[in-house]
This record gives structure tokens, sequence and C-alpha cells, in this order.
């Protein structure tokens, strides 16, 4: 087993709302390693965006602690980069510009002008949208935009990648062929992932492991699965591979037999 | 919509689109919806022109018909003899336009002075406006604390009429001319001030998200994030600044004198030159009015297509 990366111990988090105490994730226990790809998943209203943001640093919990590389997460930071549901790109930025300032806070302090952009072009044509690099966001379509999103968080060279829903507002071919393009990436790079999807197939095609939440309020791990699939992985291969259903079974099984009464 | 599709001639060299079905059997489909620019335009022609000349009328004849009633009920008021007429207007306007930038002494200078001296205090009371209104509409949208302590005192003063601050400018700067210009100032600065902030409060939490990822400094995120994200707000308040400056422009000038439009209106009426005032009346509308447009065409330049 590779080191961990990110350690989360006995986290929980409460928010104080108008109808006051709401507690939205409690004891909850994850050890992820480096080069693991980890998948949260559940029930819309669980609590995977906020356990994702406490991964991000972009909001502290109420009890517990979180930490990575061994060093207490205590804000957001370039370390962990996050591609956001909505992409989330400057609209008043072209594509390379978004990346670029990404690409400038990590690595100006090093290096030149040309190598930044070298860089920028680089991460750009990983995701195949050199092509569109000079575009403004609202000139390219949702799938693109996500291509962007991700080719900004992936040009930082984080310790770990946080995705929240990437292809989530995507349709199933674009979804489909962004997914290969991840595990491309993921093959070239070996980076840590840890992303958020409601999708089944999704979550067994991409991860390692796939962590399944209860139901909030109050929602912790309820089980991990862990996917022993040989990579490089195939989509057309594992549609007929008997393990990749049993997989899936299980994680149906969780979601809609374990979960499901509990949630209506 | 339907007869004419059925009027486009079949294309018989097109080639069928195939659309593969699951069971894998090609099935050709003609290609009915490939001619439609063609038909589009056969059916543009086909029409008669009046059919065609019909949005161009719905837009050309309302205001035509709009001017021409003003213009007509104008007239039939001079009729009654105390204001001068359209056409006796239109004579003077000639005469005033033919030679706009004479120059007789501070007191008789032509129409094209005038306006341009009052264009020049609105720029720079406008001017100084945005350079503290901006400035403090970033601050007082970033920083709670200074929200509340300015707040009271923004919505105690806003309501008071910029002339009301003459005297105060005749006072301080000891001349017309300046305190004039103060007036601008202070009726430029509340929209600044009030838009500017709304704009910074109103920056898309996911932006500065991205921002606290990257970890960006404080410059970085005013130059990269809030000032772009708050300029279409920013631009706002500054439409609303200019188009206010332009009404208290004319009323300060009545009370200041000196060569200015607003002034000129009171010198032509001591004159009882009433045919000038009128024309005035639509110099002071015209300006306005491409004041106000230009400022939107800049608004329009920045808006991003994302919203
Ligand atoms: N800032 C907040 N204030 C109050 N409640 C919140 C806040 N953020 C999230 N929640 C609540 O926490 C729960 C989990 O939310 P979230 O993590 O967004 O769910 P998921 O991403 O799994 O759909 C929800 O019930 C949501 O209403
Ligand atoms: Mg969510």
């Amino acid at each position: 087993m590779n080191k961990a990366m990110v350690r989360v111990e006995n986290a929980g988090m409460s928010f104080d709302t108008k109808q006051g105490r709401f507690v939205a994730l409690r004891d909850i226990d994850l050890t992820i390693s480096e080069g693991e790809f980890v998948t949260l998943i559940g029930h819309s209203g669980c609590g995977k965006s906020t356990l994702l943001n406490l991964i991000a640093g972009l909001t502290l919990p109420t009890s517990g602690v979180l930490l990575c590389d061994g060093r207490e997460i205590g804000g957001p930071g370039p370390e962990r980069a996050v591609v956001f549901q909505n992409h989330s790109l400057l609209p008043w930025l072209t594509c390379f510009e978004n990346v670029y300032l990404a690409v400038e806070r990590v690595f100006a302090v090093k290096e030149g002008k040309p190598k930044l952009k070298a860089r920028t072009e680089a991460a750009l044509g990983m995701v195949h949208m050199d092509h569109a690099m000079h575009k403004y966001p609202h000139e390219i379509s949702g799938g693109m935009k996500q291509r962007v999103g991700i080719a900004r968080a992936f040009a930082m060279e984080p310790k770990i990648l946080l995705m929240d829903e990437p292809f989530g507002a995507l349709d199933a071919l674009t979804r489909a062929s962004l997914q290969d393009e991840l595990l491309g990436v993921m093959e070239k790079t070996g980076a840590t992932v840890v992303m958020v999807t409601h999708d089944v197939d999704e979550a067994v095609l991409l991860s390692d492991r796939v962590v399944m939440m209860t139901n909030g309020p109050a929602a912790t791990v309820g089980e991990i699965l862990t996917v022993r699939l040989e990579r490089p992985r195939n989509r057309l291969a594992l549609a007929h591979d008997r393990d990749f259903a049993e997989y899936r079974a299980a994680l149906l099984e969780f979601l809609y037999q374990k979960q499901l009464r509990k949630a209506a | 919509m339907n007869a004419a599709t059925l009027a486009v001639p079949p294309v018989a060299d097109a080639s069928p689109v195939r659309i593969v079905t699951m069971n894998g059997n090609p099935t050709p489909v003609p290609a009915a919806a490939e001619p439609a620019m063609p038909a589009e335009s056969a059916r543009a022609s086909r029409q008669p022109l009046s059919r065609r000349l019909l949005p161009l009328f719905k837009v050309v004849v309302p205001p035509v018909v709009g001017i021409g009633l003003l213009i007509g009920i104008w007239a039939m008021v001079a009729m009654k003899g105390s204001i001068p007429g359209p056409a006796q207007t239109w004579q003077a306007a000639a005469t005033l336009f033919a030679d706009p930038f004479y120059s007789n002494g501070p007191n008789d200078q032509g129409i094209g002075w005038n306006v341009l001296s009052s264009l020049k205090r609105v720029g720079i009371g406008f001017g100084f406006a945005a350079l503290v209104g901006i400035p403090l509409g970033f601050i007082i949208g970033r920083f709670a604390f200074m929200n509340s302590m300015v707040s009271p005192i923004i919505s105690l003063l806003r309501p008071v009429s910029p002339l009301a601050w003459l005297p105060i400018g005749l006072l301080v700067f000891k001349q017309a001319d300046p305190a004039a210009t103060w007036t601008i100032f202070i009726c430029s600065i509340w929209p600044m001030i009030i838009n500017t902030a709304v704009g910074v409060q109103r920056v898309p939490q996911d932006y500065m998200n991205v921002a606290r990822v990257l970890n960006l400094n404080e410059w970085k995120i005013v130059t990269k994030i809030l000032f772009p994200s708050v300029l279409p707000y920013m631009l706002t308040g500054i439409r609303l600044s200019i188009g206010t400056a332009w009404l208290v422009i004319v009323a300060a000038e009545m009370l200041t004198g000196g060569v200015g439009i607003g002034f000129w209106v009171w010198d032509e009426w001591n004159n009882l030159k009433v045919e000038h005032i009128i024309i005035a009346i639509f110099v002071i509308g015209i300006v306005g009015l491409l004041l106000e447009q230009t400022l939107i065409l800049i608004a329009k330049r920045f808006s991003y297509g994302n919203a």
C-alpha cells in the first residue's frame, strides 16, 4: 500500500441554520493513498460535497481533523486542486488565460514565461482543447468547459485532485468521452483523485475504491467497495465483464435497498 | 410553413442520409431537412413586397408618428400665440447652427461652446466622483464594517437635491465654475458608490472559491476576479450618474451663470428669445440621449456573454 495522501480522522460537520444546528456529517474516517482514485457516492443531499469541501479546505470541520500529506488542512491551497461542478471558469478570460492564471500562481516563482506558457498549452493539449485555447468560455460547449476546468486543475500538478460531480451536467455521450479522457490522463500522471458522483457506472469504471455514504442528516461512511479491475480499463470490454456487473450490483444494492428505505 | 416546405423542389442528387438502427440494418432516409436555407430564401422572394417590408414598417413608423404628433401639438399650441412654432424655431436653429462656435466675449458665445463647457463641467465633476466613488464602493462592498459605517450616511445624503449643495460649493471655492462642478460631483457619486458596492457583494461565490483554491494574492483577486465581475455594475452606476449629472448641470448653470447650456437658456429667457430656449431643450435632450447610448454600448462590450 502506498503512503497515505489524505487522512480524515473522526471528522464531523454541522451547520448553524435558522432552524437550529444541522448535523451534516459525523464520524467520518477515511484514508486515501497516494495514486488512488476514490469516488464518493450517495443519494443527493447526503453530504458528498460537504466532505469534498472539507478535504479542499473550503470549509473547516466542526469536529475531528483532516490531514493532507501529514499536515493539517487549515484552508484551501493549490496542492489540492478542485474541479467544480459548474466548471467555474472566469468568463472574462480565454481558456488559455484561465489555465495560465493557475499555472502562473503555482510555478511563476521558479519558471519563466515561456515555460509557463508551454505548461498551459500542454495541459490544454492533454484534454484535447488546444484547438479552442483562445476562445472564451461562453463560446464553447459545456463538455469543453469542463475539459478546461480539468486542464486547469491538472496544470497545477496538485498532490490531489478533487472533483465534485464534474460530469454531472453533461449528456451521456459527452460524459463517456470525458471519462475516457480522465482515465487516459490518470494513466499518464498517476494522480490521486477524489471524485463525487451519483453515477454507479462512472464510479466503478474510474475508481480503485468507492466510498458509499449513508443518507443524511448526520451521514457517514456506510460501506467501501474496492474495485479490482485491471488498468488500463476499457469501457467497451467492461460492458460484458462479470466482475464489473457485480461491482455495479453491489453499489446499486447499497443505494436502492439499504439506503432508500431510510430516505423514503 | 407547411406549404413552404412542400413547395421546395425535391433535390434529386442529394445522397440519402443513412441511419444505422440497433440491429445493424442501414435505413435510407430521404434528406428532408437539408435544403432548409434554399427554402427560406425561396419563400422570402415569393412573398409579396408588402409582407417583406412589414418589419421595417413596424420599426420606423411608430416613432415617426410620435414625433409628427409632437410637432403637430406644438404647432397648435404655438398658434395660440405665446410660444414660437416649429417653422420659426427651425429657422432660428438654422442661423444658430450655421456658426455654433463664435465668441463675442464671455456672455455671448455660440451654442457649440455652451454645450462643450457644460460637458466639460460634467466630465470633471463626474471624473472626480468616479475617482472617489468607485474605490469607496469597493471598500464598502468588501468590508461589512465599512458598509454599516457608511450606509446610514449615504441613505441620509442621497435624497438631497444636489442643488442644495451649491451654496456650500460657492462658499468653499469662491467661484461659480468649480461650484457647478461640485454639484455634479455630489449627484454623481451616490450611484457610483452604491452600484460598485452591490457589484462587489454579488461576485459569485464560485469565482471566489477559485481564488481561494488558487490562493491568489489580493492584487490578483482585485484585477482578475473582483474588477471584471464588478465592471458591469460599475458601468450601470456610471450610466445613472451621467444621466443625473446632465439633468443637474442645466439647473446649476442657471444659478451660477458663466458659459454653459443652462446659463444660455437663462440668458435667452432674459433676451426673450423663446425659440432659442426650445432649441436648447432639443439640444439638451439629444446630448443626454447620446451620452446614455454611448454608455449602453460600452456596457454591452463588457458583458462577457455569460449571464
Ligand atoms: N452552508 C450550509 N448551510 C446549511 N446547510 C448546508 C450547507 N451546506 C450543505 N448543507 C446541508 O448539508 C447537507 C449535505 O449537503 P451536500 O454536501 O451539498 O450534499 P450532496 O453534495 O451529497 O448532494 C444537505 O442537507 C444540505 O442542505
Ligand atoms: Mg453536491
